[in-house]
């Protein structure tokens, strides 16, 4: 659809690492008691996901299914594929309080990649990036510099990253420039 | 080879010169120098002026404390670095460097009078000269001093070097690479925890690089020493060097500075100058060390005169011999050790003077064999030479009497005042300490952090005691992380064991306070400054310090803080722990701005939040403006257009026909739930209950305290779902407040927020043609005024997109606000846009918007409200639900205080002459009473309104609401202006346009 307009357009870079603004993918936020069995299993039938532990997230192909807090989840899939997945839900929970909201358009998700993927967030966020306490599976939500913003691996070299649409810019501005080659750590 | 480089000695390469200017004058250095060394293998001891009494000054340390050698460095345009120590920076090939506070020559400075007027420039010497006149102050005293103050010249241009940071975490973060420092961490990695090991020198080994003479484990240290870090290095250990830990804050986090670039020749491309660490460790050993003092006495600061741990460091590590013929005055036994390694390096040492009686059996034995004079019991009363020391007079002491004095000749004085733990980064985390009245020094007591301190930290000394407390601390901080460390020995052979007294100023023969005798360096404090302090009524040390500036600026007393507390408790004729310590603040060490600024400067200074239909705006020439952190369109000016035509423009295109507006930034809050009605019941002032699906309602949010804190339109979608929008700088204050309010007060309630201000893109169309052009986009509803009056609010399909439709206004005019994805934001903006040519439709920005909502009397949160004003005093008391049992704020809308007759409360302002009110002004009942004038009040908006050709304000005056057709006088520089009270809905009172 051509008037779907990108937050920057498709944006990349490529320094020590590679830093690429994603396609839209579909995402909605989730409200409810995740402790809730009757909340898990329709979780569970919407995304065809298990659902993560604390800090956690499920991922298989296109999917994947994320703890943000004891009350909140994470559902990522094809954008063509959210309507289906809220219609399920709601039908799941119906008359079970909860929230599911399509915050798609909400933000926007950047990828990093290559062997320096770590060491790049490394110097944007107070986060453990080190392989041995940030493993695939594992999913913060933390600042990068001045903004909210909340990651992932979503490969073996490769780091899945979103934050709030209008801060698009700030994010990937300063994701180039901790890429910038010269600028290399390498203390992971 | 220069003259006081002795071969085969330091660590520097002999192979490798390196040429540097200082002054302007070249010399040669050898790699591995710093400034301060390789000036001295020269023989160049002047190094700089003093602060105030523009004294010459010499290298007095050997590391990052140093006071004196203050220079400035520079490479190339924009590159220049006031205050570097000489004494830390590393030599560097090309590396220019000057000296500082002198006019015009470092060895002739015009300043020196300073010195002479000596008795004048004593402490709270401004406080007391510059109080008179008054008025001469800004203009005359204060310019004067800030030029007559201060050491290095700011830099003036900008800094074209780069900045970097960097979060790490670690199990472990052993701060200092000496003898304890490499112990604990060798013990803490082999327990398998992963450590980082930081030390501010070019090198790991702290003092064991300056005392080659011992032997651990049958090694030479400094084969030892090697031997070490390749086990550090082995064990998984990160070595970091040339890195200061700055601060030590909560949690165990430390700011860390690396130096990357500047003892490089050549920087490599695109390496930042230094990065700045933010560390977090489960657990930080200290082992720093400790800081040498100097003794205090008559002449102790001529160049020349050193520390003896210094001179040491000098002959050690860097082959330089500081002098031909050296004497040494002191009260700890350390300085011996530095006289004996002279001696052995075919140095001359005349005598080593001790102000202590008796002296260490050996120490004296080990004097003698080296055929050195040794002076127990003695003083120290004057030194001699200018710009160099030639000489020192001793004084036998007695009791309290001071014998006949006598002169020792010496090209070098070297000095020890006893050493002094260094408990700075332990002070940032406001860990306590206690006095140790054996070794007269505080030491740790009590920790507020996951923390270790070890060896010197600790007041011991001798490396086999630092070793052993290494290897405790790093035991115990591998315990503490669970894990099991297994301890080990290390045998030291030739140790050098010492001990040694703080004490006050040495006594003298003469006058005391004719004795220029120094406590702190950098600040030109003396002994007699502190005592006039004390006489003039200081009676804490926090006052003695703040009065005379001892223990202040960059080096923050890590020379002078001991000897001037022993001054000023002697004087105070206390203990020195019953007058306490000053605190050390961070940085540790001086620190560039850059390092701070990291990443923040440039376009990734501050963060700027941009809509989706931005681009259009930017494209069609819009002049933006911040809005929080928002930029938005502010207004459109075409071809030849200042503001105030483009705005009148835009009001009168909006009023006649149809207007277009980006309300993108408008915070939007999903609240949903069995108890969502209830929620906003509690939550805003307005009654939610019987609001039914499909309308919507202006929402009041209060604080506890009753004053307004946000506001907005709020639509109800069905009984269980609420979409609520608050103002643009309120987004995310709203959310956290419910939030708070859900989750501790009412955790009963079954409702849950999220946040959909990003999620949406909002397109307002306000205007009396506004159904005309949005019908025709519009699909699933009528948009009749019978079937879809003002303030509903319906899903619906706009423009072939999903969309949320409200029928409100911000204008006064009919109006509607599209909400679609934000993907489509742009294009329902461009659909819209396209639609509304036929009736000349006008984008607009956000100063007609303010121009607008002006007109109609609509509040702005923030400009008409300071977070003072009530629903009452905004003339909002229609928006409380008064039957209602309760809202946040209910309470204190019956204090006194809010019930008050004579609050100010928001009006309409009309001026008699036509005239345009500044907002802000102020406002007064009575232009003809005195100054200073009581005000009753003051402009908060203030507009020229096209629809009623004229200006128009709103303002808050005291008792306005019963002032309705009164004057009021706005006092401005040039007169007076009179102007009416008014009802601040100045545009169609009857709001007939909004129903059309």
């Amino acid at each position: 659809m051509s008037d779907v307009a990108q937050a920057l357009g498709g944006a990349s870079f490529t320094g020590f690492a590679r830093v690429e603004e994603l396609a839209p993918q579909g995402m909605i936020s989730f409200r409810g008691d995740l402790s809730d069995p009757v909340v898990q299993e329709a979780l569970r039938a919407a995304t065809g996901l298990e659902m993560p532990a604390q800090r956690g997230i499920v991922q298989a192909e296109e999917r994947a299914l994320g703890w943000m807090s004891p009350d909140e989840a994470i559902l990522l899939m094809p954008h063509a594929a959210l309507g289906g997945v809220l219609v399920e839900l709601r039908a799941a929970l119906a008359g079970q309080h909860h929230l599911a909201v399509d915050v798609s358009d909400a933000r926007v998700t950047f990828r990093l990649s290559g062997p320096g993927a770590r060491e790049v967030l490394a110097k944007l966020a107070p986060v453990d990036l080190s392989p041995a306490a940030f493993a695939e599976g594992e999913l913060r939500r933390t600042r990068v510099a001045q903004v909210a913003a909340a990651f992932w691996l979503s490969g073996a070299e490769e780091i899945a990253l979103i934050c709030f649409r209008s801060v698009a810019r700030y994010v990937f501005d300063l994701l180039a420039v901790s890429a910038a080659e010269g600028g290399e750590v390498r203390a992971f | 080879m220069s003259r006081y480089r002795i071969p085969g000695k330091g660590r520097v390469d002999p192979s490798a010169p390196v040429t540097f200017t200082f002054d302007g004058r070249r010399y040669q250095g050898l790699r591995g120098d710093t400034v301060a060394s390789a000036l001295l293998a020269n023989g160049v001891h002047l190094m700089g002026r003093s602060f105030k009494y523009h004294r010459p000054r010499g290298a007095v340390t050997a590391g990052s404390e140093e006071p004196n050698a203050l220079i400035g460095t520079s490479r190339g345009p924009g590159r220049f670095e006031p205050n570097t120590r000489a004494t830390v920076q590393e030599l560097r090939a090309g590396l220019v460097t000057e000296s500082q506070n002198k006019w015009p020559s470092l060895a002739f400075d015009i300043g020196a009078v300073n010195d002479r007027a000596y008795m004048l420039f004593s402490a709270g010497f401004y406080y007391k000269t510059f109080m008179w006149p008054r008025s001469f102050w800004d203009k005359v005293y204060e310019p004067f001093i800030r030029a007559a103050a201060g050491l290095g010249k700011s830099p003036t241009e900008p800094d074209p070097d780069t900045y970097a940071s960097r979060n790490l975490h670690t199990d472990v973060l052993v701060v200092g690479g000496g003898a304890a420092g490499i112990s604990a961490a060798l013990v803490a990695a082999r327990s398998g925890a992963r450590v980082v090991l930081v030390d501010e020198n070019p090198e790991m080994g702290g003092s064991l690089l300056s005392d080659p003479s011992i032997r651990i484990d049958g090694q030479g240290s400094w084969a030892w020493l090697a031997d070490q870090l390749s086990q550090l290095r082995a064990a998984g250990v990160k070595l970091m060097t040339r890195t200061t830990a700055i601060g030590y804050y909560h949690q165990n986090m430390l700011g860390l500075v690396e130096r990357v670039t500047d003892h490089l020749d050549q920087p490599p491309q695109g390496a930042p100058r230094e990065r700045m660490w933010h560390v977090r460790a489960q657990q930080v050993i200290l082992a720093q060390g400790a800081l040498e003092k100097p003794l205090v006495f008559d002449g102790n600061d001529r160049p020349g005169v050193m520390l003896a741990g210094a001179a040491q460091t000098y002959l050690n590590r860097y082959g330089v011999k500081v002098g031909d013929c050296a004497a040494v005055v002191t009260s700890h036994d350390s300085a011996y050790y530095a006289a004996f390694d002279l001696v052995d390096a075919g140095g001359r040492v005349a005598a080593i003077v001790d102000t202590r009686p008796t002296v260490r059996a050996d120490l004296v034995e080990a004097t003698r064999k080296r055929g050195i004079e040794l002076l127990t019991g003695h003083t120290a009363t004057a030194t001699y030479g200018r710009l160099r020391v030639k000489g020192v007079r001793v004084n036998p002491v007695s009791g309290s009497r001071v014998g006949a004095g006598r002169k020792i000749a010496c090209d070098a004085l070297l000095i020890s005042g006893g050493w002094t733990p260094s408990l700075h980064l332990f002070s940032h985390t406001k860990g306590s300490l206690r006095w140790d009245a054996e070794s007269r020094t505080f030491l740790p007591d009590h920790k507020t952090e996951a923390c270790q301190i070890a060896g010197a930290g600790r007041g011991l000394w001798g490396y086999g005691p630092a070793l052993e407390d290494g290897v405790k601390a790093g035991m115990a901080a591998a315990n503490a992380l669970g894990r099991n460390a297994t301890p080990t020995g290390a045998r030291v052979e030739g140790d050098r064991p010492g001990t040694g007294t703080s004490q006050k100023e040495l006594p003298t023969d003469r006058s005391a306070g004719k004795a220029k005798a120094f406590v702190d360096f950098q600040n030109d404090v003396t002994a007699k400054d502190i005592r006039l302090a004390v006489r003039e009524g200081m009676r804490s040390i926090e006052h003695v310090k703040r009065y005379t500036t001892n223990g202040m600026a960059t080096d923050q007393g890590k020379m002078s803080n001991i000897n001037g507390l022993m001054i000023a408790a002697d004087a105070l004729g206390k203990e020195p722990p019953q007058v306490g310590l000053t605190t050390f603040r961070p940085p540790y060490t001086p620190t560039s701005f850059g390092a701070f600024a990291g990443y923040h400067k440039g376009a990734t200074f501050e963060l700027t939040r941009k809509t989706p239909i931005d681009p259009w705006a930017e494209a069609h020439g819009a002049v933006f403006e911040p809005v929080s952190l928002w930029r938005r369109a502010w207004y459109f000016p075409k071809a030849g257009e200042d503001m105030h035509a483009a705005v009148a423009r835009e009001c009168r295109a909006t009023r006649a026909s149809v207007g277009m507006f980006d309300a993108s930034t408008l915070g939007k809050i999903e609240v949903a739930g069995p108890d969502a009605v209830e929620f906003m019941n509690r939550m805003y002032t307005n009654p939610w209950t019987k609001l039914a699906p499909g309308r919507c309602r202006y929402g009041l949010l209060l604080g506890e305290d009753g004053f307004i804190r946000d506001d907005g339109v709020i639509g109800r979608l069905s009984q269980d779902l609420f979409h609520v929008t608050t103002t643009t700088g309120g987004a995310a204050r709203v959310l956290n407040m419910m939030e708070d309010y859900l989750q501790t007060e009412w955790p009963d309630l079954d409702v849950w927020l999220t946040s959909t201000t990003e999620q949406w893109a909002t397109v307002a169309v306000n205007g009396p043609n506004a159904r005309k052009v949005l019908a025709p986009l519009v699909e699933g509803l009528d948009m009749s005024d019978a079937a879809f009056p003002h303030m509903s609010v319906a899903e619906c399909r706009v423009a072939g997109l999903p969309a949320r439709l409200f029928r409100i206004s911000f204008t006064g005019e009919l109006g509607f606000e599209i909400n679609v994805p934000a993907r489509h934001g742009l294009a329902l903006w461009k659909a819209i846009h396209e639609a509304g040519q036929a009736y000349d439709i006008c984008p607009y920005g956000t100063e007609t918007m303010h121009v607008l909502r002006a007109e109609k009397g609509y509040i702005i949160i923030g400009q008409d409200t300071d977070g003072t004003v009530t629903p009452q005093d905004a003339g909002l008391d229609w928006a409380i639900g008064k039957a209602k049992k309760d809202f946040v704020g209910k309470r204190s809308l019956s204090r006194p205080d809010i019930v008050a007759p004579n609050r100010k409360q928001l009006v309409g302002l009309l001026t008699e002459d036509g005239s345009k009110l500044e907002e802000g002004a102020q406002i007064v009942l009575d232009p003809n009473q005195k100054l200073p004038m009581t005000m009753a009040g003051h402009v908060t908006s203030s507009y020229d309104s096209t629809a009623l050709g004229r200006p128009i304000a709103m303002a808050l005056i005291q008792g306005g609401l019963s002032r309705m057709g009164e004057t009021v006088h706005i006092p401005m520089p040039n007169g007076t202006i009179r102007a009416k009270v008014t009802s601040t809905n100045f545009y169609d009172p009857e709001g007939e346009r909004l129903k059309a």
